[in-house]
């Protein structure tokens, strides 16, 4: 028993190490602490807020929209299980009526079949969503140099996920004196930076933060929320947040539904096979 | 050890089977009565475990393979693919990727455990000489598979380890270009690289599938080491395989499971990395790159060392000590439960190789020990460099200096006579050497 | 099943089994509620865990998802037919003569291995746009346009002959082409899926 204990131990403390060794180490870039959404689908067993979710399409599709694509995503999955429209009057997303609506308003690039000629047709729930320009070329040059990245695993791609996204959009502070912002360019408190090069006053009190190529979008009330929430700067952050958390993994939640009947079989299969062990050896001497 | 078999067929077929291909007198007599030492404790149950998480990996990956495009421009979002579409795909996908953590977990647990107990002596050399293999044949599929999502991790994954072998320019100028250059199939790593890196990583578990079955026909040649690290001397010391070891490794594999779900269904990206989830674009390296946690000691050892071709040296050397462990340890005494003093190293060798792995984690020039600070605030002192320094001369130390000079001085505890007889009462020499089937203690 | 019985009988009394070290007593049954609990539980998680991995080769979301296509039936010639994509699979979109209608509406009644009529093939007031599934029902090879006694189309793999409403007339197939789910949504406009 007491190389159990030890073993279990063990594995305890590696996993603990594990979750510790994987944590990045700092770099040479700052950013300011990042605030925290509190959001539910972070616990173990959390669930998304569908009118959260809906809200935070309608941040992405009017504002967001116009420069970042989400070339992961299809209309089709915003009336799936667990997504921002879901009906389960009509669990098949294909065919579900607000999708086909949503993507019938946008135009996607086709080609015709007859002349082939480039022209455009209303979408489909199995179209991706429509990339706000037609390559990385053109991104750039309607950017002035930047490329607006894809935001469909965002959340997944950036330390911090939601808390990031969430807090990176109200970042923008005037800059402290002696920081010199390029042209073009934006101070923001949460964009990891190095500002050493580009701070005048004392080299112990480089500001935090970085220069990002976006400009403050989120000004309030740009979006009316169709639920009658009040449109602030907060709440569209977070809103949208919470929107490309869940297009990050759109299968988070049937995940940690899985995740809890998968650990309560374990447990108890474990239970059992103890004691079928404990029976099997009872009379030996060991 | 395994003797004469006692299988016995006991139908027709059986028999009519028994006699053209004795298959299953193979499978009863290896895991059914085997008979393997009864003082087992829960640290030899990683055997067992290990073999499940191969076979999870073989079944898992050859589903993804089915879903999975090897082309730099598709796979990525093949991936994406898996996780968003495909039936049960996220699950398949993180069993995988995760799995691939907890074998090398489990994996760094059976070596421990051999190192502890002195599996690597005679006569097990060969199944340890074995077990290397099997590690370092992980070690090239974990490094190939983590480059197929070809994210920016994967990318600079693959190139940094591929550039291991530009060292080679050091010993014959172009030497070191041509090999990198014949691994990549091109001028840096690119498709052609992500191709060969997939197929190989489809070949390289089958091959492993077959050293573990060489290392288990080892084993069972041998017969099992034991905590004590006394051979079997009778029946006594013995229970059959089945269902004993097959109860108990099954409830490790179960207790295994509950931490290996855990992983995969409540923080699936927790050994993963945020930079991977960023498209490959050979124009820009993220910021910090590590490598996978499992390699962190190695990466470590890598950057300890000023020099490059000696920094590439010093990392496949200390995989190379490995194999030569069964003849540079030289005490007579098996177990270190008889061996006190170099219990302690050997605890210091854990804790220096799990300090390795936190130096691979950090930047060389992070500081440990602060001792003042730059005119700018940055701190100044003892380096992760020089601590994994200290680290890697242990490392070396160990292997090369404890374990073939410790012997002459060492004070071994007494050794039990047999595995039943683990508490000596008073004289221990008082059975006659070679005593058959020592009288069972009954509860 | 009763191998592990008989070991531990052997167990059990040391001298007819070359007896191991396991001790005896009461020898662990089979029996017993918690070693078939435990069998019972390995069993069930198996076969949960295979569900998951047999129900991933089955379509997925995507694949799933582009079901329905649309096509402009004016842009075929009276007498052709165009081919199109539907779901992996060929899709012969026909625009029959006069002649070929009336000779698919004569064998009505003929001796058919399929029957069906003409007009249960087509959308009423569009008779002459025959939509047809282009995977012949033997053994799934696309037959050709016109050929055959019939005058409809004839299967290159294995002589299949159907006629000018896509029924089976000679050769192995079973069945009649398949006439997939579609709607005129305009005069010309059909959707297919």
């Amino acid at each position: 028993m007491t190389s159990m204990r030890t073993v279990a131990l063990t594995l305890a403390a590696a996993a603990a190490a594990l979750a510790f060794v994987a944590a990045p180490a700092q770099a040479r870039t700052t950013q300011a602490e990042l605030k925290e959404g509190g959001w539910a689908f972070e616990s173990p067993l959390g669930r998304f807020d569908q009118a959260q979710l809906q809200r935070g399409y309608k941040v992405y599709a009017e504002v967001c929209s116009s420069c970042h694509s989400m070339n992961l995503m299809y209309y089709r999955n915003l009336c799936q299980q667990g997504g921002p429209f879901y009906d389960p009057k009509h669990p098949n997303p294909n065919e579900a009526p607000v999708c086909k609506a949503i993507a019938a308003d946008i135009k996607v690039p086709d080609i015709d079949p007859d002349t082939g000629d480039a022209t455009e047709r209303p979408a489909t729930p199995a179209d991706h969503f429509k990339a706000p320009y037609a390559n990385e070329a053109a991104a750039r040059a309607g950017n002035g140099g930047a490329l607006p990245p894809d935001l469909s695993v965002m959340a997944r791609a950036r330390e911090g996920g939601a808390n990031y996204i969430y807090s990176l959009l109200q970042g923008y502070k005037d800059e402290p004196h002696g920081l010199t912002v390029p042209d073009g360019k934006y101070y923001n408190i949460y964009y990891p930076g190095d500002l050493g090069s580009a701070w005048s006053g004392p080299k112990d009190k480089v500001p935090v933060g970085g220069f990002i190529s976006m400009p403050f979008q989120l000004v309030e009330g740009r979006v009316t929320f169709d639920d009658g929430t009040k449109s602030t700067t907060d709440q569209m952050a977070k809103d949208v947040a919470a929107f490309l958390a869940w297009a990050a993994e759109p299968k988070a939640e049937e995940r940690k539904q899985t995740g809890l009947a998968v650990m309560a079989y374990l447990i108890l299969f474990a239970g059992v096979l103890f004691l079928s062990y404990k029976r099997i050896w009872r009379n030996v001497e060991h | 050890m395994s003797g004469h078999s006692t299988y016995e067929p006991k139908t027709g077929f059986e028999r009519w089977l028994d006699a053209r291909l004795p298959i299953v007198r193979i499978a009863y007599d290896s895991a059914i009565d085997f008979p393997t030492p009864k003082n087992l404790n829960y640290w030899w149950t990683f055997g067992g475990i290990l073999a499940v998480c191969l076979m999870t990996q073989i079944v898992t990956g050859v589903i993804l393979a089915m879903h999975y495009v090897p082309n730099g421009d598709m796979a990525f979002n093949s991936v994406e693919h898996i996780m968003r579409d495909v039936n049960y795909g996220w699950m398949i996908r993180y069993i995988h990727a995760n799995g691939a953590s907890m074998f090398f977990l489990a994996v760094y647990i059976h070596i421990a455990r051999g190192l502890y107990f002195g599996s690597y002596k005679a006569p097990r050399e060969v199944l340890w000489l074995l077990g290397c293999v099997i590690y370092l044949l992980m070690m090239a599929t974990g490094f190939m598979g983590y480059v197929l999502p070809w994210g920016q991790m994967s990318f600079a994954g693959a190139v940094v380890i591929t550039n291991l072998f530009s060292a080679f320019d050091q010993v014959i100028p172009g030497l070191g270009t041509a090999i990198t250059t014949w691994l990549w199939g091109g001028f840096a790593v690119g498709n052609a690289t992500l191709n060969r890196f997939f197929a190989l990583h489809y070949l390289l578990p089958f091959m492993i599938a077959g050293v573990v079955g060489l290392h288990i026909w080892a084993l069972h040649v041998t017969g099992n080491n034991n905590p004590t690290g006394v051979p079997v001397k009778s029946k006594a010391d013995t229970v059959p395989f089945h269902p004993y070891y097959t109860v108990k490794d099954g409830f490790a594999i179960v207790v295994f499971f509950i931490l290996f779900a855990w992983f995969v269904f409540f923080a699936p990206e927790a050994l993963g990395h945020t930079d991977n989830q960023i498209p490959a674009n050979p124009l820009v390296t993220p910021a910090h790159i590590v490598p996978e946690w499992y390699f962190l000691p190695f990466y470590a050892m890598l950057r300890a060392v000023p020099q490059k071709l000696f920094g590439v040296l010093t990392m496949f050397g200390a995989i190379g000590l490995l194999f030569a462990v069964p003849w540079l340890d030289r005490s007579p005494v098996r177990s270190m439960r008889y061996r006190p003093t170099a219990r302690w190293f050997f605890v210091l060798l854990v804790l220096a190789t799990l300090g390795l792995g936190w130096c691979g984690g950090m930047e060389p020039d992070d500081v440990v020990i602060r001792t003042g600070q730059t005119a700018n605030g940055d701190p100044t002192g003892f380096t992760v460099t020089w601590l994994a320094r200290i680290l890697t001369t242990y490392y070396y130390a160990y292997f090369l200096l404890v374990l073939p000079l410790l012997s002459r001085n060492e004070k071994p505890s007494k050794v039990p006579d047999s595995i039943s007889t683990p508490v000596l009462s008073g004289g221990g020499a008082a059975l006659p050497a070679g005593a058959a089937a020592e009288p069972q203690k009954k509860g | 099943m009763s191998d592990s019985i008989g070991l531990e009988q052997a167990n059990a009394q040391p001298a007819l089994g070359g007896g191991h070290g396991a001790a005896p007593g009461e020898e662990p049954s089979r029996r017993d509620f918690i070693h078939i609990a435990a069998i019972a539980a390995t069993v069930g998680g198996a076969g949960a865990l295979a569900w998951p991995l047999i129900d991933q080769m089955n379509p997925s979301a995507d694949t799933l998802a582009l079901a329905s296509i649309e096509y402009d039936v004016s842009k075929v010639a009276e007498g052709q037919q165009a081919v199109v994509k539907w779901r992996g699979k060929p899709v012969f979109v026909r625009h029959r003569t006069p002649k070929e209608i009336a000779a698919a509406r004569r064998d009505d009644h003929a001796d058919l291995r399929d029957p069906a009529t003409d007009a249960s093939r087509v959308k009423p007031g569009h008779e002459a746009t025959l939509v047809l599934v282009g995977v012949c029902t033997h053994l799934g090879c696309v037959p050709n346009f016109g050929g055959g006694e019939y005058g409809g189309w004839l299967c290159p793999c294995h002589g299949s002959v159907y006629d000018t409403s896509g029924r089976i007339r000679q050769g192995p197939a079973p069945k009649n082409l398949e006439v997939p789910e579609y709607a005129f949504t305009g005069p010309t406009k059909v959707r297919i899926g």
